[in-house]
């Protein structure tokens, strides 16, 4: 790969610690702009360093105030931070207020925790890639600590939260009747759930469904902390994931803590702490951590494909008349979509047996 | 290689400095730049200029829009000027100043390196036309 001299020069920025080279990457990643993709690819060299803890909840759960508390400890103890901040953008406008960083009040002054904050720019899954490549920099960097902060609304905020190594799930009291629909979404993803505000009332019932739910997860090996432990049955014979453990230690199963926490006073951080360190070394123990790592590069490889793909088929959609145009001949009743994704692919694939006929040929010889 | 050709948006802090309580003026803005499709990060009250510097760099925004209703501009903005100096941000940031400031008091912060004033009574279009036509290109 082969990078222009401003981009090589703001590599060599990046890595020597200039906050505003830094930042400049991000924002090239962000925008996509020319030369991202080679940036990107030179950063990998320099990762891998990094704790990615990833937090999520429904709105007004506390994630930001948390985040905050969450920087100051790992100050405190003399680490380095990065904090990835995504609020939602307009669907109409593509604007975005992003607030988050508010709330980050303990920090402030503090260059060495590094706030960033990104909007999802109405982009379907490149808010995933965005958000992966930005841990990267922050990485390369030499960042300590990255925090990766979203709202878990949907499936593309899960997408986000994966990117990270340990993902807390935020769980305000009072949602006890909640816990039953979101069961099938965000709880899975949880590596520890947070009961935040826990001085308020009804904190206790919510931990104690949540304990349920983990144990009942656990007794039935389907629900609750099923993350890694869902990718180690599917790996395996079916037979319960105690056999399949590749390892044969069977005394490595993750099971999902609950930490009660009152972010505004920092109540419990500590606690917190503690437990992300469990989680990392149970990764790293388990040889879950190696398995986590290739899934997430086999997911960045596939979107990347992806992306690149369908970027090629715009074209494609342009030379067959446009987007709007197809769309109106459909509307009429004169073709279906499917028609014409089969017409517009029909080159592209042309292409691609032509490609493999020639490499038979040439192997032939 | 891009498959979305609108990736690129415009980047705005809108910041209240110093001792100043007032930020109806901020939120408006606020609302009306995201409502143009712009991305806005409000730093919230009663930050410093160290604050504002930092939030400006990390966040890498094209525009910064101090709202200063205190009348401690010529002491604040000149310090958030050569924080931004100090980051070899000032020359691609595009800063603008909103609140009470009086008449006499603008062409110094122009000299300063603030882009434009707008004082009480001007319209949002306005300022977002200001914004989309001399918001840096980087």
């Amino acid at each position: 790969m082969t990078m222009d001299e401003a981009d090589e020069s703001l590599l060599e920025a990046l890595l020597a610690g200039e906050h505003r080279a830094l930042a400049r990457v991000i924002s090239k990643i962000e925008n996509r702009s020319p030369g991202y993709r080679d940036l990107v690819s030179e950063l990998y060299a320099h990762t891998g360093n990094a704790d990615v803890i990833g937090i999520t909840g429904s709105p007004g759960a506390g994630k930001s105030t948390l985040v905050d508390k969450l920087a100051e400890a790992y100050r405190e103890r003399g680490e380095t931070v990065g904090v990835i901040a995504i609020d939602p953008s307009s669907p109409f406008t593509g604007g975005a207020v992003l607030g988050d960083r508010i709330r980050m009040a303990s920090t402030v002054g503090d260059m060495d925790v590094f706030v960033r904050s990104m909007s999802a720019r109405g982009t379907l899954g490149g808010l995933s890639t965005a958000t992966a490549d930005a841990v990267k920099a922050m990485d390369a960097f030499g960042k300590d600590k990255i925090i990766i902060e979203t709202v878990g609304a949907g499936q593309n905020e899960i997408d986000i939260v994966r990117t990270a190594d340990t993902v807390a799930v935020l769980v305000p009291p009072g949602s006890g009747d909640d816990i039953q629909t979101l069961k099938a979404g965000i709880l899975e993803i949880a590596d520890i759930f947070i009961v935040n505000k826990a001085d308020r009332e009804g904190a206790d019932r919510t931990v104690q469904e949540l304990r349920e739910m983990v144990h009942l997860g656990e007794e039935s090996g389907l629900a609750g902390s099923a993350g890694h432990h869902g990718v180690d049955a599917m790996d395996g014979d079916g037979a319960g994931w105690d056999d399949v453990d590749e390892s044969g230690d069977d005394t490595d199963d993750w099971t999902t803590p609950i930490v009660e926490t009152v972010a505004t006073k920092g109540t419990g951080v500590d606690t917190f702490i503690d437990e992300l360190g469990n989680h990392r070394s149970y990764l790293v123990d388990s040889g879950t951590h190696a398995e986590k790592v290739r899934q997430r590069y086999a997911e960045e490889i596939r979107t990347l494909l992806r992306e690149d793909v369908h970027a090629l088929l715009e074209g494609e959609l342009a030379d067959s008349g446009g987007i709007d145009d197809l769309a109106e001949a459909v509307r009429q009743g004169e073709t279906d979509p499917y028609s014409i994704a089969t017409d517009v692919l029909a080159p592209v694939e042309a292409c691609v047996e032509n490609l493999a006929a020639d490499a038979d040929d040439s192997s032939a010889e | 290689m891009s498959s979305e050709q609108e990736a690129e948006s415009i980047r705005c802090l809108v910041a209240k400095v110093g001792l100043d309580g007032h930020d109806r003026g901020a939120h408006v803005i606020a609302r009306a730049f995201r409502d143009a499709g712009f991305e806005v990060i409000y730093s919230g009250l009663h930050k410093s200029p160290d604050q504002i510097v930092q939030a400006a760099v990390q966040e890498d925004v094209d525009v910064l829009g101090i709202s200063i209703l205190s009348g401690a501009h010529d002491t604040l903005v000149p310090k958030i000027m050569d924080g931004l100096a100090e980051y070899g941000a000032k020359d691609d940031t595009l800063v603008l100043a909103g609140g009470v400031i009086p008449d006499e008091d603008r062409e110094g912060l122009k000299d300063d390196g603030v882009a434009a004033i707008f004082g009480p009574g001007t319209s949002i279009e306005e300022t977002i036309e200001f914004v989309r036509e001399n918001a840096p290109q980087r």
